[in-house]
């Protein structure tokens, strides 16, 4: 089967919807004339013309409230914002509205609208690095996808554009691949594999609430998203060399999330780690934390280890940002405590 | 003094070319959001109500006028001050009383309540409780009317408070842009809260806003029904034919205070009770009759009409069931199976 990029993974399912459906329309800084800050709208003005690719102002308020007038009144929006931290502009769109139209208009409303955001730490400093999700995993009304690999990136897209409440889908900017800037730097990271590279031509849709086990084990239990997703699997991989079995969990949604998955999992390795890019206070691993030690608390042999970024800002420095966010390292010290009482 | 006097505001009624049917609906209307508050007042007072409310009293000829220049699938979007909005729109009373006892035969299933009254089957889009937030959403609207082709206009009733807020600038920007076919139009109450304009406004020519955009604006006395009957039909006609927005300024009053109980103690009697004196309800009244437009019986049987669809509103908010204490759950997501994740 062909191999292409996640960003190329996007821009298939995005154009495949958009010549499926009249009613999908494309907004956000740069998606047009710019093809995308990281290449993902490519050619899609071109193709769909600006009645349906919408080159917006820098007001990430305006055209995400835009969206949802939108959404409101027959269109599916899907709306690009261009770093994810760039979305705080517009939290109250996304929150007080989009999120919470649906249940103050007694189920009158509908708001299909797709959200999309490239996060991480990359180098580029505080402001565009920032890891979004327990934010709007915070936020009921908001359903929260996570693509790690370009064949979930084309199927959580497709079902994301297909659905009646708000979605947002972040992506990694690491994980784009070579068609995007930073992809380089990416394809030069032995952590992280092409694994899910493999993609149908054809648009496929990926249930919401369904993980995917990217490795089967049985001495620990690994979960991650996005990057440490990758650098989860690898290091299950080198451990392995050491007689040490993980099992690698990607929930591919935060919102809703697979339980059964992990529970199942946690009901069989009896230790868990779980590795984050998002910051561990109030963070995504806290929440599948607090669900392991509430619904499996009697199968676990430790107590759950937590990989996740330092409650900082993300520094700028290099050696600084390496120590604000997981390391490829961190994951293996992490295993090791949880296994330290065999 | 912080207010401006009536007087500087008072423009006189034009009722050319207004039908008599026309003129009929608009204090009908007009009486309707009137007596649906005063009602709401009183029940307030009386009876354990749920919630709070923000009463337009005074403010009728806003809403009544401009949603009397839209056609029935036109969009309209509100504030946290929106019944009057909505009732313009013909939204039934009943629904609108069921959803402020909080009962499942609400408009809203008693899930929003007063500051969140919408009806989509009128294409009335919500009352918004965060002020401003409906301005970029009318917008979008109007995007989606023009990219769908369907010729339908958008409006977005938003206060004086609203237009320091930064979705106005960057929707105003996004509509001139575009050249959407959306209205706003600035109820200007003269208080947000209890901060005249000129405290919180660096320009207090509002209308004159909307230059940073190239949107025209123009400013009216928004205690007569006719002025913003007239101003509004223009702008709406403009924009359906695809002319651009514009951005309207209707000076009114809010002769009550912020919220429910809220006593107003910020601004003088004095200027209250000049302003009583140009109650839109009671300006509109005595002109068509001095100028013989309607009679007397023609509003007394309005009036009657409407008291008694006020009596059947209350009866049919008391006979809904309360809403239950799970009811919300089939509202967060259009996919059920994600509830559990929701409770």
């Amino acid at each position: 089967m062909r191999k292409i990029s996640l960003s190329q993974a996007l821009n298939e399912a995005m154009v495949q919807e958009m010549e499926a459906d009249e009613h999908v329309i494309l907004m956000g800084e740069d998606v047009g004339r710019f093809n995308g800050a990281f290449h993902v709208s490519d050619g899609m003005l071109e193709k769909f013309g600006p009645d349906r690719v919408w080159d917006t102002p820098i007001s990430e308020a305006g055209f995400m409230g835009v969206g949802i007038g939108a959404a409101l009144t027959g269109l599916r929006p899907v709306i690009e914002f261009q770093y994810a931290d760039f979305m705080f502009c517009a939290m109250d769109q996304i929150v007080n509205e989009a999120a919470k139209l649906r249940l103050m208009s007694g189920g009158q409303a509908s708001v299909p609208i797709v959200m999309r955001a490239p996060q991480g730490a990359t180098g580029r400093a505080a402001q565009h690095s920032q890891s979004v999700e327990a934010y709007f995993m915070h936020t009921p009304g908001l359903l929260l996808a996570m693509p790690a690999t370009p064949y979930d990136a084309k199927g959580l897209m497709l079902s994301a554009m297909r659905m009646n409440d708000p979605v947002l889908l972040l992506e990694h900017k690491l994980l784009y691949g070579a068609a995007s800037p930073g992809g380089g730097k990416a394809l030069s990271d032995n952590t992280i594999s092409d694994i899910g590279s493999d993609v149908p031509e054809e648009p496929y849709t990926i249930p919401f609430g369904q993980a995917v086990i990217r490795k089967e084990g049985h001495d620990v239990t690994l979960i991650g998203t996005l990057v440490m997703m990758h650098r989860a699997l690898s290091m299950a991989q080198e451990l392995e060399k050491e007689g040490i079995s993980c099992e690698v969990i990607d929930p591919r949604t935060i919102v809703p999330l697979d339980e059964e998955t992990i529970l199942s999992s946690v009901r069989k390795t009896n230790r868990v780690v779980l590795v984050s890019e998002d910051v561990q206070r109030g963070g995504v691993c806290s929440e599948i934390s607090t669900l392991i030690t509430s619904k499996a608390f009697d199968y676990l042999d430790a107590p759950v280890v937590i990989v996740s970024a330092d409650n900082t800002p993300i520094p700028f420095g290099p050696a600084s940002e390496s120590e604000a966010v997981p390391q490829y390292d961190d994951i293996r010290d992490a295993v090791y405590q949880v296994l330290k009482d065999i | 003094m912080n207010a401006r006097k009536p007087e500087q505001v008072a423009a006189p009624f034009d009722f050319k070319g207004i039908s008599k049917t026309l003129l009929k609906k608009m204090y009908l209307r007009m009486v309707r959001a009137r007596e649906f508050e005063e009602q709401l007042y009183y029940l307030f007072l009386s009876t354990p109500m749920p919630g709070t409310m923000h009463q337009a009293t005074g403010q009728e000829a806003v809403a009544v006028g401009v949603a009397s220049a839209l056609e029935p699938d036109d969009y309209v979007t509100s504030t946290h001050r929106g019944h009057g909005h909505c009732i313009a729109k013909d939204v039934p009373l009943d629904l609108m009383m069921a959803e402020m006892f909080a009962r499942r035969n609400g408009v809203c299933k008693g899930m929003g309540g007063s500051m969140h009254l919408c009806d989509f089957s009128r294409n009335m889009l919500g009352a918004f409780g965060i002020v401003g937030a409906g301005i970029p959403i009318a917008t979008g609207a109007a995007l989606s009317s023009k990219v769908r082709g369907s010729n339908q206009v958008a409006v977005s009733f938003f206060g004086d408070g609203a237009i320091n807020e930064g979705v106005f600038h960057e929707a105003l920007n996004m509509a001139s842009l575009w050249n959407l076919p959306v209205v706003y139009v600035i109820e200007n109450n003269q208080y947000a809260l209890s901060m005249p304009n000129e405290l919180v406004s660096a320009v207090t020519d509002l209308s004159s806003r909307g230059c940073s955009y190239n949107i025209p604006g123009k400013t009216v006395d928004g205690n007569n029904v006719t002025a913003v009957y007239k101003a509004a039909k223009k702008a709406v006609k403009n924009a359906r034919e695809k002319k651009g927005p514009f951005l309207l300024e209707c000076i009114t009053y809010r002769m009550r205070g912020h919220a429910r109980f809220e006593p107003a103690s910020y601004r003088n009697k004095a200027e209250v009770a000049e302003w009583e004196k140009y109650d839109p309800i009671n300006r509109f009244k005595q002109s068509v009759i001095k100028e013989e437009k309607l009679t007397q019986e023609d509003l007394k049987k309005i009036e009657q009409q409407v008291e008694k669809e006020i009596e059947e509103a209350v009866a049919f908010a008391e006979s809904g069931e309360h809403v239950g204490p799970h009811d919300y759950l089939q509202y967060i997501y259009e996919d059920q199976t994600l509830v559990g994740e929701a409770a």
